[in-house]
């Protein structure tokens, strides 16, 4: 197989990962073909194939990361009022301070999480997050950068940053309960 | 020192991101040792620490 073929196979996967961190299809579309171009441009940097993908992801996260400094000004954040945080709170919790519902005991899932239908599962609730919150969040957790290289990024401060991360994290968390954990107590 | 279980349930994720202060992590001890529901909240958040650690480096084939 030629390495255009075996690229070619991984182009939706790279796209997925591409949308989900910059929420705009033609910026996946270059963050994808920059990528595909780096590799063809020095095949022989990968060495096995299967970490192919791995490798490609690796480039993958560059060149979003470049996308997101070129388009600065337009990814600045714009403000996620009405995101719905204080109806996530209102549902957690009584005016009190304590739980609505306690929270579910989620068991021992290390086995779970290596599934694919878990990770697709959390791939979705990812991109259900309000893009700007999303972009904070994949930084974050995807792309592992540290809070200071964000909000440098992204031009936020780090109450910004820190707020709009604990947002995220909370709607992952209602979105697992919902769609995952949830499961088998509804069952 | 007495924290509600939702300012608990906040700092236990804003420990995913950034160092607490000294007073708060003590204040936190305090509340989980004594409550039902915070503990099962923490697992809750370790678990998806865990999980985005996996899906860092998800390949769907």
């Amino acid at each position: 197989m030629t390495i255009e073929h075996e690229l070619a196979q991984h182009r939706g996967y790279l796209m997925r990962f591409a949308r989900l961190q910059l929420r705009n299809d033609a910026w996946a579309e270059d963050a994808v073909s920059d990528t595909m171009l780096a590799a063809l441009a020095k095949p022989q940097s990968f060495g096995n194939r299967s970490q192919l993908k791995t490798w490609l992801v690796g480039i993958l996260k560059h060149k979003v990361l470049d996308i997101l400094r070129q388009r600065r000004r337009e990814v600045a954040l714009t403000d996620d009022e009405g995101d719905g945080s204080e109806e996530l709170d209102a549902l957690m919790f009584k005016a009190d301070g304590h739980f609505q519902q306690a929270p579910a005991d989620w068991g021992n899932p290390e086995q779970e999480l290596e599934s694919r239908q878990f990770l697709a599962v959390l791939d979705a609730c990812a991109g259900k997050l309000p893009a700007a919150m999303g972009r904070v969040f994949l930084m974050r957790e995807w792309l592992e950068l540290d809070s200071e290289e964000i909000c440098k990024e992204l031009g936020l401060t780090p109450t910004h940053l820190y707020v709009q991360l604990h947002r995220a994290r909370l709607r992952l968390r209602e979105c697992l309960e919902l769609h995952w954990f949830g499961r088998v107590a509804a069952q | 020192m007495r924290r509600t279980c939702k300012e608990v349930a906040a700092l236990l994720i804003a420990r995913e991101d950034k160092p607490l202060p000294v007073l708060e992590r003590a204040a936190l001890q305090l509340h989980l040792a004594a409550c039902a529901a915070c503990p099962v909240f923490e697992r809750q958040v370790l678990t998806m620490r865990n999980a985005f650690r996996r899906w860092r480096s998800y390949t769907d084939d």
